[in-house]
């Protein structure tokens, strides 16, 4: 191949590489310079934020505690099962990800509310998980366990099954391959599914204010905040959106240098 | 020949191209322009209506009448929040008419010069919705703190900062801690009146205050209780041609239509009420 088709070929993905990359960065980098100083200090300043942030953080890691702790022995099933069941309860496990959120709110109504399908047989009739924390959580986990779900299931199925069947010839419980053999070995796709889940529950909008509703301090979530702020003033949801924005990063970039140090950690073992 | 001059031959040639493509769609826009006289801008083109999310009902219904009065012309309506619209209109979009459910952010795009002439064509007035379950409990504006678990807007939104006043206006005739007892039952506080309104209809509240065309939507899932009008306050719907219209006569013909009998009478019985002719915000 000539030195010049070459050069072509490169300059061609890096183009459309950059092409999307330049495409996800400005509308967060018009967002940054669009706010100036004073406006992010009235912004942090803005009585809605501390409450928020702190239920965000609050639900959040209890939504990725839930998703994780049943998504894992999920995943770890849905990736050994085979058949046409199989694949097609993984379908329905990536379903709520496709679900407008505000209907996936209506839905968590429909089956956990007053005259919810679980009314008066999972709880007495009349009550409801709707307005509370509790229901915060719920709509996280349902909006954000599929894409922790989908990481984790391609991550169990890439380790080595010889790996695995080693491990059970010298005697080891299925219990013991599972926790000791195939999570540390699917760890950084663990990690990073969720990374992707936390992420989209910390964003999560719809079905929160359709299902758990918005109460300062018990179901305003920071997303719920930005979007209160933003009826009477654009630019403090854009101080708090920044706010969102810096929290998600940082944790983001965190996720990422552990997934770095996983992956060290594993060659070295 | 070396690949680079052929490579810069076609470049030539391409820019050719793209100039001439240039040249020839000024002189049809030219022509085209000077041939759209006023007669005849009512008979073609696309009239875009930037309205409030309560007027959706009212509106598209309108707007069918207007495209058979005007055959030719094509409404596209954009319904949604009036803060979402206000700052749609902000950041230049093409928007002929704007409708407003509150008329603060009307004078906002009026202080830009960004609408013309304001004209107030609509109101609507709170009302208290009630649950299936709780109709025998909340009769009347002064049982409303019977309900276990009310839901109302959030004070940042136009039905939010109506319902403040009003409960406050009650604080003098139904005892001074009559809005708190009734705040002492929220349980949620909306960002829009719809989800006031979803809530309870679903029976997950028992009682909220929404506006009566929105009560109307819901049938027979909740029941409506009226609101003393010496304590009520009515949201003013002002209605306006945008500055930069690139239809103006076609939105004239539309806040003309809104404005006419006809339009007056479909308001009406969608639930809003109108105000006398020509009232100014």
């Amino acid at each position: 191949m000539s030195a010049g088709r070459l050069r072509l070929e490169r300059g061609g993905l890096a183009v459309a590489g950059w092409g999307l990359l330049g495409f996800l960065a400005l509308p967060v980098v018009a967002l940054f310079l669009a706010t100036s100083p004073s406006a992010l200090r009235d912004g942090l300043s803005h009585p809605l934020v501390g409450p928020a942030l702190r239920l965000s953080l609050l639900t959040t890691s209890l939504s990725l505690a839930i998703v994780v702790g049943l998504g894992t022995p999920l995943a770890w099933w849905l990736a050994n099962a085979s058949g046409r069941a199989a694949r097609a309860l993984e379908t329905l496990v990536q379903l709520p990800a496709v679900i407008p959120p505000a209907v996936a709110g209506v839905a968590l109504l429909l089956t956990f509310g007053r005259r919810g399908l679980l009314a008066g047989w999972a709880y007495p009739t009349g009550s409801s998980l709707a307005f509370s924390t509790t229901a915060v959580v719920l709509a996280e986990v349902f909006v954000s366990a599929p894409y922790f779900v989908q990481a984790a299931t391609s991550g169990f199925r890439r380790i080595d099954p010889k790996l695995l069947l080693v491990a059970r010839t010298f005697g080891a419980a299925p219990l013991r391959v599972f926790s000791r053999v195939a999570v540390p070995l699917a760890a950084p796709g663990l990690l990073a599914g969720g990374a992707m889940s936390w992420a989209r529950s910390l964003g999560e909008f719809g079905a929160t204010l359709m299902f758990a509703g918005n109460l300062e301090g018990r179901t305003q979530t920071l997303p719920l905040a930005i979007y209160t702020a933003f009826e009477s003033d654009s630019r403090v949801a854009q101080a708090l959106s920044i706010v969102l924005v810096a929290v998600a990063y940082t944790l983001l970039l965190l996720v990422r240098w552990l997934l770095a140090r996983t992956a060290a950690g594993g060659e070295a073992a | 020949m070396t690949q680079c001059s052929v490579h810069r031959r076609r470049e030539h040639r391409v820019r050719r191209a793209v100039l001439a493509l240039c040249v020839a769609l000024l002189a049809t826009c030219a022509t085209a322009c000077r041939r759209k006289a006023p007669a005849d801008a009512l008979s073609h083109g696309r009239l875009v209506v930037f309205a409030a999310a309560s007027l959706r009902e009212v509106f598209t219904r309108l707007g069918s009448d207007f495209e058979q009065a005007h055959p030719g012309v094509e409404v596209t309506f954009n319904f949604a929040g009036t803060q979402e619209l206000r700052s749609q209109v902000e950041h230049g979009a093409a928007v002929d008419v704007f409708a407003s459910a509150d008329a603060r952010h009307m004078d906002a795009l009026l202080r830009d010069a960004r609408v013309l002439d304001p004209v107030i064509f609509a109101g609507n007035e709170p009302v208290i919705v009630v649950s299936r379950e709780a109709a025998q409990r909340v009769r009347t504006l002064a049982e409303l703190p019977a309900a276990e678990r009310i839901v109302l807007g959030a004070p940042e939104v136009p039905i939010g900062r109506y319902t403040v006043t009003l409960l406050d206006r009650a604080n003098r005739t139904l005892g001074a801690d009559f809005r708190a007892r009734v705040e002492a039952r929220v349980v949620s506080r909306e960002l829009n009146v719809r989800q006031v309104l979803a809530k309870v209809s679903l029976g997950e509240a028992q009682a909220g205050i929404v506006y009566r065309t929105d009560a109307l939507t819901a049938g027979a899932s909740v029941t409506v209780v009226a609101i003393p009008s010496e304590l009520n306050v009515v949201a003013e719907y002002p209605i306006a041609v945008a500055a930069g219209a690139p239809n103006p006569e076609l939105a004239r013909a539309w806040v003309a239509l809104v404005l006419s009998p006809a339009g007056r009478g479909a308001l009406a019985q969608a639930g809003f009420g109108t105000p006398r002719a020509g009232a100014s915000p």
